[in-house]
């Protein structure tokens, strides 16, 4: 079975058309690096979230590459500007079969 | 060979240079490789960005990082990329961010890793082709990558 993990998204409900809105994208995931050691010297093997998407409306408007060098727990903040109502998809993949997915609303008034 | 000797062991094999960092270390020349393999030879503007990174930093896990670049994103000319890349980690490739018009800025917040004090680039690519760099310098005073 895919490993998965809780996500957050932090975005506001409603916007003006025009208005630029900031999202928060929170995934749970240690990010193990691939460079740390055991107590015994061993190597413990990169387990970490590779890609990140988010689509608005079924179209891709932006997908990170994740490295070793992103946060346990990645956050990803960026703004989207507000133009009509739609459904941000959210796709976190990864190594080891990871992958987590959420989705979040936006009502766009004039 | 009990655990405290190996331990002294490695701390003095490390202080003499012959353990782990050396192998699993980035050298500024890799970081160079990454950035020259992002740029390809392209032309290059510096500036134009700005990059927020705290200077000091005591807790390399765990590092604030935003970059805004100052360009409109309109559908004929936006920012279509946006790259980070730590000189000393032992991977220099920290982030790569592929944006859309759609946006309106070009502004990014995340939280990374840095195994040392060190000099971070930002790296922008334009839809037209061309590029913008900008770097920041940090002192870290609890590494990332080979601890916690």
């Amino acid at each position: 079975m895919a490993k998965t993990s809780r996500t957050r998204i932090l975005m506001p409900a409603t916007a003006r058309k025009g208005e630029t809105i900031e999202i928060t994208a929170i995934v749970q995931h240690d990010m193990e690096t691939g460079f740390r050691r055991t107590e015994n010297g061993e190597l413990i093997a990169r387990d970490i979230i590779r890609d990140f998407q988010v689509l608005f409306n079924g179209k891709e408007i932006l997908r990170a590459e994740f490295h070793p060098a992103q946060s346990a727990n990645p956050m990803m903040s960026f703004n989207v500007l507000a133009v009509q109502s739609g459904v941000f998809e959210f796709n976190w993949r990864g190594d080891n079969g990871y992958s987590a997915t959420n989705q979040s609303t936006l009502t766009v008034t004039q | 060979m009990n655990i405290r000797k190996r331990r002294l062991l490695v701390a003095l094999a490390s202080l003499l240079g012959l353990y782990g960092w050396p192998i699993a270390r980035a050298s500024r020349l890799d970081a160079q490789l990454a950035m020259n393999k992002i740029i390809n030879a392209r032309p290059v503007e510096d500036g134009g960005i700005l990059l927020d990174i705290p200077p000091l930093i005591e807790n390399g896990n765990s590092v604030p990082i935003q970059v805004e670049v100052l360009r409109p994103m309109s559908s004929s000319s936006y920012v279509r990329a946006i790259h980070l890349v730590a000189e000393e980690n032992p991977l220099p490739n920290v982030l790569s961010v592929y944006l859309s018009p759609q946006l309106g800025r070009a502004k990014l917040a995340t939280r990374i890793r840095l195994a040392t004090t060190q000099r971070v680039w930002a790296i922008a690519e334009t839809s037209d082709g061309t590029f913008m760099r900008t770097y920041a310098n940090t002192t870290v005073t609890t590494a990332a990558c080979f601890e916690g």
